[in-house]
């Protein structure tokens, strides 16, 4: 009779590290790691000694200094005396509003086309696959060159306004559209119109509240509250109302010809709409192919199921289908955000200021100090992709499955 | 054992230093071609010609160093640079010497590490305008859109020329010369300002060129010369001399027609100095004696050059005006070879 003893207490030994499936995997890994570390240490060391062979240093001095150069489009004060760090938060700025209207106009562009690509109106469902396809396929810098060459060549110039045989007149005498961009009258704000600017916030809160009780009255009792034209009214009524009581405080101002150039009001400038625009269309067509595959991601039985309890197609696809189809269309969608605010550092191509063009640009240029600025610039990029990514990823666990 | 084995295989991963970049000359001379880094396309600066061939004022500077060390005035190898890729590509020893009418500053010379040999073309910067806009000053400009070069010294020029006359202005930033022209022609700019030599360049390009006006204001310094990096003095020199051996050349007479016949010996000891036939110049460059011979005979002297290039009889039609030589009321002045 053999009497089972127990297997022998397996001590560690070096060469298990080896030989033993169960380490191996972190021998290999500790190596890989180890590389890494060792390729990585010398590409620093390979920079710092030619960096100092050349004698030269890294340094962030030159933020603090003068910038010297003009920028034209700018969202807060700055002069060419300002620092080059003033000049980079304006070029961050520049960055961060194309990249918010890129968005935006992309997503809706991008539903909307989505969407309809699905539509069993056959021309419909083809313009669409046309666009979508042109779009996608041709790369974004080449569409942001045609566009502001187009405007550039199409548009009229300042000049072609002026005098009484003009050649090019204002829409609604108030509106200019030329070469160097649009020019819209802008509001200007007078004594009270603070008054009127809080009645339009609270009205937004309002309508909003009106829509969470619609919400709960149709979950509750089952009425469907009217929702579209109250929120309207809510939205606008108040603001106007107050706009007449305290004697029309707000008034506009509109862009005159004065010199060379319009004066008064907003510029949009040509570089900021063709930037915004190609971005927009190009990155709205990828946007498209995912809300599609969003929406075919969702099984016919539930458009079927939602039919035959009576709902009318556009609140099948409100209801039933977008809510769910939306978590597969988050994901991606936040890639293409990033996407967006990524190439946007194509805006140099038509001279649009964004923190290429400044810090990575002329900054870069003056000073000289090419490895500071694009370590600078590489942080940047890195930090607002990160925080899209972070926003995107906090709205996509709202709307994600929950399993209870 | 085998871990020993491996912890060898390791450790055979050795640190190696980056490569020194002192000795230029040495480089050139194993590698047999000379990198030079000019403009991208400035057409009578530099810019390929319709064989592909690059030619230019700048073009020519090259190859007569080119000539001098590699005897061969054909052995460069250009490297365009854009005004943001310019420095780092010396810097970083990818080219070896630049000439892109780069513009001579302080802290460029001193901050960037760089060595500026001389100044190969004096400019200035200027406005061009449409003539039917009506403006015959700079200091009508005020309000005006202005199209700029963007990666220049133009940028702070501009800056400065606009705030001491307290005007506005609207700055429109443009990455090439050619998207400038575009912009300009449309319209979408009333101005454009470069270096004077680079309007009237791109103004010989223009369909009517006499329709624009060069405005008489010059608002700046710009002298424009090669450039090497600092740290290799020898290397330096040789740059440096070579641009001055074009400059003297002209002075003392010696033209790519006659220099054969000069280089034999003449009654003028500086012209036999720097032709080689008398002293030994070239030995102390490290080079031999008939280096200076060479890269006068790669593309004539510095007056050759420039009217071959830039001058009244091509179209970009410079006049000499600040570039003739210090006998006839200009600038250039070579320091004597001796």
């Amino acid at each position: 009779m053999a009497t089972i003893s127990a297997p022998p207490k397996a001590s560690f030994a070096l060469s298990m590290l080896l030989n033993d499936t169960r380490y191996r995997s972190y021998t290999f890994q500790f190596i890989s790691l180890f590389l890494l570390f060792v390729a990585f240490a010398y590409l620093g060391s390979n920079l710092f000694r030619n960096l100092a062979d050349a004698g030269l240093n890294i340094s962030y001095d030159f933020l603090g200094e003068p910038a010297g150069y003009d920028i034209n489009q700018r969202l807060i004060e700055y002069t060419s005396q300002s620092t080059h760090m003033r000049a980079t938060v304006v070029g961050v700025l520049n960055t961060l509003l194309v990249a918010f209207l890129a968005c935006l106009s992309a997503t809706i562009l991008g539903v909307v086309a989505g969407v309809l690509r699905l539509s069993r109106n056959w021309l419909i469902s083809k313009l669409m696959a046309i666009y979508v396809e042109a779009f996608r396929n041709v790369p974004v810098l080449i569409w942001i060159i045609i566009i502001f060459t187009i405007m550039t060549a199409v548009l009229p110039a300042p000049r072609a306004f002026r005098g009484d045989d003009a050649t090019a007149s204002m829409i609604f005498e108030s509106i200019a559209f030329t070469n160097r961009g649009v020019y819209v009258p802008s509001p200007v704000l007078g004594s009270g119109s603070l008054a009127v600017v809080l009645v339009f916030v609270l009205s937004i809160v309002a309508v909003f509240f009106y829509r969470r009780y619609a919400k709960k009255k149709l979950y509750s009792s089952g009425r469907l509250l009217p929702v579209f034209w109250p929120s309207l009214s809510l939205l606008f009524l108040p603001s106007i109302f107050a706009f007449f009581v305290l004697g029309q405080p707000v008034s506009l101002e509109y862009p005159v010809l004065k010199g060379f150039n319009f004066a008064g009001g907003w510029t949009v400038r040509g570089s900021l709409i063709a930037l915004w625009f190609a971005l927009a269309i190009y990155t709205g067509a990828f946007i498209a192919e995912n809300v599609r595959a969003g929406i075919l991601a969702i099984s016919k039985g539930q458009t079927e199921a939602a039919a035959s309890l009576g709902l009318r197609p556009n609140r099948i696809m409100n209801l039933v289908v977008l809510p769910q189809a939306l978590r597969v269309i988050i994901p991606p969608l936040i890639s293409q955000y990033l996407n967006i605010t990524k190439n946007s550092s194509l805006a140099i191509a038509v001279g649009y200021m964004d923190i290429t063009g400044t810090l990575g640009g002329i900054t870069l240029n003056q000073t000289g100090r090419a490895i500071e600025t694009i370590l600078l610039l590489m942080l940047f990029y890195l930090l607002i992709s990160l925080s899209i990514s972070a926003i995107m990823n906090v709205y996509n666990k709202a709307v994600s499955l929950k399993e209870r | 054992m085998r871990i020993r084995n491996l912890v060898g295989v390791i450790f055979v991963c050795v640190l190696s230093a980056g490569a020194g970049i002192a000795a230029t000359l040495d480089d050139v001379q194993a590698r047999g071609k000379l990198n030079c880094g000019v403009n991208t396309g400035l057409v009578g600066f530099a810019a390929p010609d319709s064989n592909g061939e690059w030619a230019g004022f700048d073009v020519a500077v090259c190859r007569a160093v080119a000539a001098a060390v590699l005897m061969d005035a054909s052995a460069v190898e250009f490297l365009p640079q854009t005004g943001k890729t310019r420095f780092t590509a010396l810097n970083s020893g990818e080219v070896d010497m630049l000439s892109r009418n780069t513009t001579w500053t302080f802290s460029r010379d001193v901050d960037l590490k760089f060595e500026f040999v001389g100044v190969n073309y004096y400019d200035g910067q200027g406005f061009m305008v449409p003539r039917d806009l009506g403006v015959s000053s700079a200091t009508e400009l005020d309000g005006a859109t202005v199209c700029i070069q963007t990666g220049t010294t133009t940028e702070l020029n501009l800056a400065d020329f606009f705030r001491s006359n307290t005007m506005n202005y609207e700055p429109v930033p443009i990455e090439t010369n050619a998207e400038a022209r575009q912009q300009y022609l449309a319209g979408s700019c009333d101005v454009y300002t470069t270096d004077a030599s680079g309007l009237a360049a791109s103004r010989a390009t223009f369909e009517n060129p006499a329709d624009h006006v060069l405005l008489p204001e010059i608002i700046s310094k710009e002298p424009l010369g090669p450039l090497v990096r600092h740290g290799d003095n020898v290397w330096g020199d040789i740059v440096r001399w070579t641009l001055n051996a074009l400059i003297s050349a002209e002075e003392l007479g010696i033209t790519s027609g006659n220099i054969n016949e000069l280089a034999s010996g003449t009654n003028n000891p500086e012209i036999n100095r720097l032709l080689g036939s008398e002293g030994n110049l070239g030995e102390m460059l490290g080079l031999d004696a008939e280096w200076a011979k060479r890269a006068i005979s790669a593309g004539g002297n510095y007056g050759e050059i420039f009217d071959a290039h830039i001058g009244e009889s091509t179209p970009i039609g410079l006049a000499r005006g600040l570039n003739a030589q210090w006998t006839n009321g200009g600038l250039l002045y070579s320091p004597p070879f001796r």
